[in-house]
């Protein structure tokens, strides 16, 4: 039988990468000098499932660069070896070689063996070890003594309790049968008078001659399992016919050669053809399980239907109608979800931060701490993939020209070590990444001198600071006096505000000389994802995002405050909180609740300022799927898109934070 | 057919074993760890475990000592998955009550020849 | 009379047929007693009248927005666009769904236009097409790209990218809102 294990490739890639990245990620967080043999233990099992997986899949020289590393931890988690700084290093420097060689296997071309060979030497120097490698490949030929050729006596005494690893000394004669002619001899010696006997215990011992040219490992092999449970004797028949000297050097030399040909052959399995690059998403359970009951749905509606279809009269005109209804709903809902799965959260697009900036901040001797939240917001695959660049320019940006040498820092009066934030959120149907630091922040003379030097800006010209800020994005400017090798690379910031605005976003800066920068890109989320609240304020239905809704209330008078002017305000906990009417932001003249006492009160904090939005009641909770009110329109205050309804009707999502100043306008 | 239970949390791994399983006619339950095993094996009897020896939650001699204490699984043949660097691992998972191992890397038809020869 | 639906379903079926030869025909519509004509090409296709849900603080034609296949589609009405006297929404009021481009010609958007009925799809040759003499209509004259003669009436062509032209609107939004803040 032949399995072909090419069609295990790619689920073994997938899994390996996620490895290599628990890998990475374990390994940025040990504490050096005093680890946790746990987190070790972590990192330890992910090496050693992509050594069993690739030794097994036929990737022969990832196993046996994994074997060097998983060694090394090895002896880490043992506690062996304390956790340098060296060590871990040289680990991390691995982890990116067994990347590149895990991408050569998929795309089928060739890794750069000298890198290997390189890393291979370093991890060994580490290990000090000067053994090159592949000691996972070697096969045991150690076989001591050979047969005389004419075969062995064995004896062969199990230990009372074998059976109980569930070995059969049977099964063990049996496998001895395969190898050549046995003769058995059972010793019944030992076995108890019936009422003494144990039934779980082996009483028998045997001996066996086996008869034929057989190496004395071959037999060994057959009692592999049970070597310590048993007292086992083996000594070769001398045969009255001395075996020819040649004969018996064929058969060790035909042995090592055999071995050598099995190990190859998955080896060879493996080049065979290209694989198409498909790429592949993974999906959390709980989205598939959503889609599998709307089939389930889509399913019964469409069996209701077709048994209306095949006897139809007018009378079932309006089950039909309802029918087709529901077919239509279940059907938007299905492709909602399906949009669904291929919203991710931004942790993929973070993940390669703190070992960018680790390394990074190595390289240029400074002190920084990555700080990062909301890695769990969700955002569309394709955007992850697109703001990925973009990302690490802001990032490196900020290490390289933000946070300043810790020496520079002590004298400023900070703590040596500087710390960038990267910070995602969803806001009024955009996501948010905030990248800041508080390094040395803008200079806004020295950037205005550059403009005006480059021609950017008119001699004398009078621009506020954040006009000054903005320049950085303008085409041409580069404040580093010389391009370095980690923001530098012939990309502007101006590169980096086209490629986002490319994905509708937009990316702005706000600095404070001295204090730091903060870089915040706004992208928008056609695909995205809301849970939302729907309320209704007259005949009209609103969405608004749950994250943005403290708590809903319904007051009473007493609570009521009007303020000097017109403001109308309550008290909740001692806090005076303004009410905003929506019907009165949004015009809506057939609003039921008229006094606050009718309505409800949901309170919705924009900025970390609560606020209560007055409505006529609350609907239901749902998710939503975003839709944009620009592709075909254009952006409306205090609506950050829009979304279909069950029931096929569009309802709008409130921008919170915008409504807010809309009715601060009002 | 005899019933087989394939522990391993590696996908690959996993799906490799039972593939090769399935085609050699036996009948082939998936755990993804010592735990999930466990409790696999507490509901359906098995004729056969092959589990890997490093997982998360609960490793796979752990399991093995476990499910040897089952009185129905006293003779069940279990045999780990382990590479050969893992020495120690073959002792421990012996005391434990392992009936013997497989050593990775391992190639499907190693793997059915096995566990024909342990199933008789 | 017709109802609507077998209206919109008969015009929509000459739609599909006319987009597929290369005349220059027209859809042609009524707004206040007078004919007008659409680009047979940017015609999406014709609806009946449905709710719409309302946008706040639009101006005033912009009647709201529909689902259209998953898409947010605005709707607007012509008889308001151009201070005609607005009529009650009757069952053969259609929405024209078009295609609209924008200035620079770089961003297709459909806008859907509410008229007081649809009238027949009619081959206009381009020689039929007049420079626009000064004469009256509802519909401002920047806005109509020709004249034609269908049959014995005066057809006059509507310029759908100068009409829809959204980015204008929001210009025009944001006067106000100016005008407002004052």
């Amino acid at each position: 039988m032949s399995v072909d294990l090419e069609q295990f490739h790619q689920v073994f890639f997938e899994e390996s990468f996620e490895g290599l990245d628990i890998m990475e990620t374990g390994l940025m967080e040990l504490d050096l000098g005093a680890a946790n043999s746990e987190d070790i233990n972590t990192i330890f099992r992910a090496a050693h499932s992509i050594k069993g997986g690739s030794g097994t899949f036929g990737f022969q020289g990832i196993a046996d660069f994994t074997h060097v590393m998983e060694t090394l931890l090895d002896e880490m988690r043992d506690g062996r070896r304390q956790v340098t700084r060296e060590a871990v290093d040289s680990l991390l420097k691995s982890v990116d070689i067994l990347r590149m060689m895990m991408n050569c296997e998929q795309d089928k071309s060739d890794p750069d063996t000298d890198t290997i060979k390189r890393q291979l030497t370093e991890l060994e120097a580490i290990l000090g070890t000067s053994s090159g490698g592949g000691e996972v490949a070697a096969e045991t030929t150690s076989s001591s003594s050979t047969s005389s050729g004419a075969g062995w006596n064995i004896v062969f005494e199990p230990d009372a309790n074998m059976m109980l690893t569930g070995n059969d000394p049977l099964r063990i004669i049996r496998e001895l049968a395969e190898l050549g002619e046995i003769e058995v001899n059972t010793h019944q010696e030992k076995l108890p008078v019936f009422s003494a006997l144990e039934p779980e215990n082996c009483y028998l011992s045997w001996d066996i001659i086996l008869h034929g040219d057989i190496a004395e490992s071959v037999i060994k092999d057959v009692f592999l399992w049970v070597e310590d449970e048993c007292k086992l004797t083996l000594t070769p028949i001398v045969n009255e016919s001395a075996q020819p000297v040649a004969e018996e050097a064929k058969s060790e030399a035909t042995q090592p050669v055999k071995a050598a040909a099995t190990t190859k052959a998955p080896a060879g399995d493996n080049k065979k053809a290209a694989n198409a690059g498909s790429s592949s998403i993974r999906v959390s359970i709980d989205k598939i399980d959503d889609l599998i009951n709307m089939v389930g749905e889509l399913v019964i509606t469409q069996s209701m239907l077709s048994l209306l279809g095949e006897d139809f009269t007018m009378e079932n005109l309006e089950k039909l109608q309802d029918g087709l209804g529901q077919l239509e709903r279940h059907t938007r809902e299905m492709q909602e979800s399906v949009m669904m799965i291929r919203m991710l959260p931004i942790s993929f697009s973070f993940s390669r931060f703190p070992r960018l900036v680790r390394d990074l901040s190595t390289q240029m001797g400074k002190k920084i701490d990555l700080v990062m939240s909301g890695e769990n917001t969700e955002i569309d695959k394709t955007l992850i993939e697109k703001i990925g660049d973009p990302l690490v320019h802001l990032v490196r940006n900020s290490l390289d020209h933000g946070i300043e040498m810790p020496a520079d820092r002590i004298a400023a009066g900070k703590n040596e070590t500087g710390t960038i934030n990267l910070n995602a959120y969803h806001k009024g149907g955009n996501i948010v990444i905030e990248i800041t630091d508080d390094g040395k922040g803008i200079d806004p003379d020295a950037v205005l001198n550059k403009a005006i030097e480059k021609g950017l800006v008119p001699p004398g010209a009078n621009l506020s600071n954040q006009q000054i800020n903005e320049l950085i994005f303008q085409a041409g400017f580069s404040t580093a006096k010389e391009i370095t090798d980690v923001s530098g690379r012939g990309v502007g910031m101006d590169v980096v505000r086209k490629n986002i605005a490319s994905l509708g976003g937009a990316v702005e800066i706000q600095s404070e000389f001295g204090k730091g920068s903060t870089f915040t890109i706004r992208l928008p989320l056609t695909l995205a994802i809301l849970d939302g609240q729907t309320v209704i304020v007259g005949d009209e239905i609103y969405i608004i995002p749950l994250v943005s809704i403290v708590e809903s209330i319904q007051i009473n008078s007493d609570m009521i405050n009007k303020v000097a002017g017109k403001g109308e305000t309550f008290k909740l906990r001692d806090e005076y909180i303004p009410i905003v009417r929506l019907s009165s932001v949004f015009g809506i003249e057939n609003a039921k609740a008229k006094e606050l006492e009718d309505g409800l009160l949901v309170v919705v904090e924009a900025d970390r300022k609560p606020c209560g939005l007055f409505i006529d009641d609350l609907l239901g909770q749902q998710q939503v799927v975003i839709k944009s009110l620009e592709q075909n329109y254009h952006r409306v205050d205090g609506v950050s898109g829009a979304t279909i309804l069950g029931d096929g009707s569009v309802a709008l999502i409130l921008d919170i934070p915008g409504l807010l100043r809309m009715s601060v306008k009002h | 057919m005899p019933t087989i239970l394939a522990v391993d949390d590696s996908s690959s791994m996993r799906q490799m074993v039972s593939f090769t399983l399935k085609g050699a006619g036996y009948d082939v339950v998936e755990a993804v760890d010592g735990q999930d095993a466990l409790n696999k094996a507490k509901s359906q009897q098995f004729d056969l475990i092959v589990t890997d020896v490093n997982m998360p939650v609960m490793d796979g001699i752990t399991f093995i000592r476990n499910l040897r204490a089952e009185a129905n699984y006293k003779f069940t043949p279990m045999l780990m998955l382990t590479t050969e660097s893992a020495a120690d691992k073959k002792t421990e998972g012996k005391a434990a009550g392992a009936t013997g191992w497989i050593v990775k890397p391992f190639n499907p038809d190693q793997l059915i020849n096995t566990i024909k020869k342990v199933l008789g | 009379m017709k109802n609507a639906e077998a209206v919109v379903e008969e015009i929509n079926e000459r739609i599909d047929n006319a987009q597929q030869q290369d005349g220059d025909e027209y859809l042609t519509f009524r707004l206040a007693n007078e004919e007008y004509g659409f680009d047979i090409l940017r015609v999406q296709e014709i609806r009946g009248w449905e709710k719409v849900t309302r946008i706040p603080n639009s101006l005033n034609y912009v009647k709201g927005v529909l689902n259209l296949r998953g898409a947010i589609v605005p709707i607007m009405d012509l008889r308001i666009r151009f201070d005609l006297p607005q009529a009650e929404y009757t069952p053969t009021t259609v929405v024209v769904v078009l295609s609209v481009m924008s200035v620079n010609g770089t961003k297709e958007r459909i806008v859907g236009v509410v008229v007081d009925a649809i009238s027949d799809v009619v081959n206009a040759k381009t020689s039929d097409i007049q420079s626009t003499p000064n004469f009256d209509a509802s519909i401002e004259i920047e806005y109509i790209q020709g004249l034609a003669t269908a049959g014995d009436k005066m057809l006059m062509l509507v310029d759908v990218d100068k009409l829809l032209n959204i980015e204008e609107d929001v210009s025009l939004l944001d006067s106000e809102d100016h005008e407002d803040d004052d």
